[in-house]
């Protein structure tokens, strides 16, 4: 929008924007929750980068450090318990972690948006969804209530909202899950921002409904050319609409790469029990392998590869040395000591 | 690394790190667990012991070693009303000349048994009738409902001194029954809420699938699980009771003389604020004292028992 | 929402029909003489009994004494009420009217003190846990609910009347806004301390919110977040909770108006207790149940205007 132009100006605070640069560049952090009994590394070491057009998914179970890492991007992880204690999140070239918080606000929902799992819980029951859109107007572009009104409608028009104009003074408790969620991505989107990240989007969603909010969210993305971070554990959703794929566990990538890659030629034991355990009906396979064991705990996260007690690769070098990010294939990186050896023996099966 | 990977054995769970095992925790054990270490709940349950002991035995704690009731209004010639704390009396004596300090003690006997009859009846109704409401629902729910919003439409005091003042004799029995009558209809919607939280979930659907009766269902499932705010709040009842029996003695509703009661002392010394303090210093100040413990056990008890707190 | 309110006020109505019988129940038709219950112990000779049994239509019908005495309560809409009557002949109306003037000062007084400094303590102590503030408001709060409303006003008469002096100690008519505040204190109070508690507990709860995890990753500042998105959601249970106040207020007034004399229906209701005038005392409680179940309508009609939610119920 032209508008937008004006306020997009091209530095935060002082620090000039690098048109350059990639959008996103994650590199080495660390994220740990300071508890009374224990700290939890919640994200140890992780690195990843966005560029425009693009669609990166972090895929991992529950405890991974996806969501954490988010957030940490987001700049809204509490403190206390949380601390982001080393690494550098950079947006066109600016570091954000060290922001004043001033300038690190204008980066939030102007530049990047986010948008949450449980659209129920995540708007507010009290105010109408044009009211929560409008806000953005509001309060970052200065308009007033009724401009603000007309933004929020065009917006829910463009999330494919149906009788947006009706529907603008409805509360969010009286949509359905599928329309609820569209209501938090208009909202992230009017302001155009750079990046859009989605924490488990479509995770509280039917299988239909899913569909159409991932459709929904590549169109958005090939008008707009934004970056597009999807988060989630659900392998099948992202399958269709990623470009690469970052595969975490215990707080840190164990894969990265182009996601078809990824998904047909895995290159570590974590990937390959992810892909193992879920059912394929193209494949002739008679029984699911579950990857055995259980989550580790972040607060006693294992020494070496944190993947070592449920490995059937396991080595002895896999217990005491943790394993730096080899690169399989150009971009295609993998943190195993004996990825080689497992690709191999994967491709035999 | 030529040795091929050996495929075959799944590591043993209990050998996978991280994975713990251990004592089944349940929220009673946890609660006590935790409870154990806090200051509050040490000092309010200690207070509590302490208060309720004292009114089971007030010889005991009688140290002054006079009868409450035994007031000479004077003793060899040298009056004996109204005179302050000293080392004969120690909370003094009041307007008829007995010693202060043992009717204290004794007044205690009488509030905190009003207390807790109350809360134990009204605790038994409301979960009888708050369950049958809660779970079966429909007319039954709505029957009781009714009932509650008309008794709730009544403010306690006003409610208590409407009743009481119809009355020319009032003893524990009519206090109890009236705070009861007019008390339940909170306890009730809390009992009643707590059940319709606790039946949603699938573990009674899961007791319905196997054939359990509703009987069996109510009293092994429903209940023990949605006993915990009802406990919390009927700690703090009794410490609310306790107040309310002393409200209603002091505005002359409540118990009459010659019953010991903290509310009738107040009652009789409300206008010697100037001159002999101490006439309202140690009822209030045991008064208050018993209800700030029972008070404070409830919500230390909440705290405990809260699982989103932990 | 129209249909939310006409709901509320069906729901209302035949509660209203059912406690008024109630009270009339319990005082006029219980076993045993009502005339003697009435008199408590008072010697009255057979002619005034039985001037007081026709004025009070106890030869009447049962039906019709009940149909007599909701025309009475009726008989306000047209201003024309009637409550009873005390042993010399002046209607409980006319009494209303000269005190309720009081007590409803006292009420506004101690509601808005105990409103304003409540909501801001409990907001205080919310928003910075565990801090300096938010302790000190919790412990004082479990004081004051703690230590029974009486023993507060002696209290205070005696610290801030006798001792120190700085206020007086009962009412007086030369002074009628100073000398009316250490009752409100005193009457608020209590409520003051559940008002701060529940405003603390309801925006700690509501922080804890996803939707104040939305609010901030829209760039919102920390005071918009708090101010407007939390504070409208955690007013929700203290608007349902000031309903139920009102209820201790009115008990609260009855012991405040009689520890200062302040002369209000609270007062008379007292004063008719300790002389057995309870014809008296029921009417002015009959006048105050209702006032109690009309607040608690306006106050369900107001939750639902904060809350759209229930609006749908």
């Amino acid at each position: 929008m032209a508008t937008d132009q004006i306020f997009k100006k091209d530095s935060i605070g002082e620090r000039p924007l690098d048109p350059q640069a990639p959008l996103l560049s994650v590199e080495d952090l660390h994220v740990e929750f300071r508890m009374g009994v224990g700290t939890v590394q919640a994200v140890n070491g992780l690195s990843y980068g966005l560029d425009r057009h693009e669609t990166l998914a972090i895929l991992g179970e529950s405890g991974s450090g996806k969501s954490v890492n988010a957030q940490a991007v987001m700049g809204i992880i509490d403190t206390p318990p949380g601390y982001i204690t080393q690494g550098s999140v950079k947006f066109r070239g600016v570091e954000l972690l060290d922001l004043p918080e001033t300038q690190r606000r204008s980066v939030r929902g102007e530049r990047i948006a986010m948008i949450f799992q449980d659209a129920l819980t995540a708007l507010n029951p009290v105010f109408s969804v044009g009211w929560q859109i409008a806000e953005m107007f509001r309060i970052h572009r200065g308009l007033s209530k009724k401009e603000g009104f007309e933004k929020a409608i065009e917006l829910m028009e463009r999330a494919r909202i149906p009788l947006a104009r009706e529907r603008v003074n409805s509360y969010p408790h009286e949509f359905s899950g599928g329309m609820r969620q569209r209501v938090m991505i208009a909202m992230a989107l009017s302001l155009d921002p750079d990046i859009l990240i989605a924490d488990e989007p479509t995770t509280a969603l039917d299988v239909t409904v899913q569909a159409q909010i991932m459709e929904l969210l590549r169109e958005l993305q090939q008008e707009t050319g934004m970056g597009l971070i999807l988060i989630t554990h659900d392998l099948g959703v992202i399958a269709e609409v990623a470009d690469n794929v970052v595969v975490m566990y215990a707080g840190r990538e164990v894969e990265t790469g182009e996601i078809n890659e990824v998904y047909h030629h895995p290159a570590h034991p974590y990937t390959i029990g992810l892909m193992d355990s879920i059912p394929r009906p193209d494949l002739h396979t008679e029984r699911l392998e579950p990857i055995v064991g259980q989550p580790p705990d972040l607060m006693h996260i294992p020494s070496g590869c944190p993947f070592h007690p449920r490995c059937r690769y396991r080595k002895d070098r896999c217990v005491t040395e943790v394993p730096s990010l080899a690169s399989v294939d150009g971009d295609r990186l993998s943190a195993c000591h004996y990825w080689e050896e497992v690709m191999r023996e994967r491709a035999h099966k | 690394m030529t040795e091929p990977f050996n495929e075959g054995t799944p590591t043993p769970l209990e050998a996978v790190e991280g994975l713990k095992t251990g004592p089944e925790a349940s929220l009673w054990s946890d609660a006590w667990r935790q409870l154990r270490r806090r200051p509050m709940f040490i000092i309010s349950a200690f207070l509590v012991v302490l208060m309720m002991l004292i009114a089971l035995f007030p010889g005991l704690f009688n140290f002054s070693g006079y009868d409450p009731r035994d007031c000479p209004l004077a003793v060899d010639g040298v009056p004996n009303v109204r005179l302050g704390p000293s080392a004969e009396h120690w909370f003094g004596t009041d307007l008829l000349g007995c010693d202060y300090y043992a009717r204290v003690i004794y007044g205690a006997r009488v509030s905190i048994s009003i207390g807790i009859i109350v809360t134990v009846f009204s605790t038994l109704v409301s979960l009888v009738f708050g369950s049958i409401a809660g779970y079966y629902g429909g007319f039954i729910d709505t029957f009781i409902a009714r009932i509650t919003d008309v008794v709730f439409a009544i403010p306690v005091i006003l409610g208590g001194i409407l009743i009481l003042s119809l009355f020319r004799q009032r003893g524990i029995l009519l206090v109890s029954v009236v705070l009861i009558v007019l008390g339940w209809p909170t306890m009730l919607r809390l009992a009643r809420s707590s059940v319709l939280s606790v039946k949603e979930n699938e573990y009674v659907d899961a007791a319905r699938a196997l054939g359990a009766s509703n009987f069996r269902i109510i009293r092994r499932h429903i209940l023990p699980n949605s006993l915990a705010p009802v406990i919390v709040y009927a700690t703090i009842t009794v410490g609310v009771i306790i107040s309310a029996e002393a409200a209603l003695s002091f505005l002359g509703v409540g118990l009459q003389l010659p019953a010991i009661s903290w509310g009738l002392m107040l009652a009789a010394a409300q206008n010697r604020l100037r001159t002999d303090p101490h006439l309202l210093l140690f009822p209030g100040l045991f008064l208050s004292i018993t209800v700030f413990a029972f008070i404070l056990l409830g919500d230390a008890l909440r705290d405990a028992l809260d699982p989103r707190l932990r | 929402m129209g249909r939310y309110i006409i709901r509320r006020m069906l729901q209302f109505i035949p509660v209203f029909f059912v406690t008024t019988f109630m009270i009339f129940l319990m005082v006029y038709a219980m076993p045993g003489d009502p005339i003697r219950a009435l008199a408590g112990d008072r010697q009255m000779s057979a002619s005034t009994l039985e001037a007081l049994r026709e004025r009070y239509n106890l030869n009447d019908p049962f039906v019709v004494q009940y149909g007599k005495y909701m025309k009475g309560i009726f008989g306000f809409l047209w201003l024309d009420g009637d409550l009873g009557t005390d042993f010399r002949g002046q209607p409980v109306t006319e009494k209303l009217a000269a005190k309720l003037p009081i007590t409803i000062r006292l009420a506004l007084m101690a509601f808005g003190f105990e409103v304003v400094i409540g909501i801001l303590a409990g907001i205080l102590a919310g928003v910075r846990q565990k801090g300096f503030v938010d302790n000190l408001v919790l412990v004082s709060t479990l004081v004051v609910i703690a230590i029974p409303i009486f023993v507060l006003g002696f209290i205070a008469q005696y610290m801030l009347g006798v001792r120190f002096g700085i206020m007086p100690i009962s009412y007086n008519a030369r002074d009628p806004l100073f000398s009316l505040l250490m009752p409100s204190l005193v009457l608020g109070s209590v409520s003051l301390a559940y008002i701060a508690r529940l405003t603390r507990t309801s925006l700690v709860e509501n922080l804890r919110g996803d939707y104040v995890r939305t609010a901030t990753s829209k760039g919102l500042s920390r005071r918009r977040v708090v101010g407007i998105h939390t504070l409208r959601n955690s007013m929700i249970p203290v608007v349902t909770f000031l309903a139920i106040d009102l209820g201790a207020l009115m008990g609260g007034a009855i012991i405040t108006e009689t520890i200062f004399n302040v002369p209000g229906i609270g007062r008379e209701i007292y004063d008719s207790v300790t002389h057995q005038e309870n014809a008296v005392v029921v009417g002015i409680v009959t006048f105050m149940v209702i006032v109690y179940m009309l607040a608690n309508l306006v106050v369900d009609v107001l939750y639902a205007v904060l809350d759209p939610r229930i609006r749908y119920d």
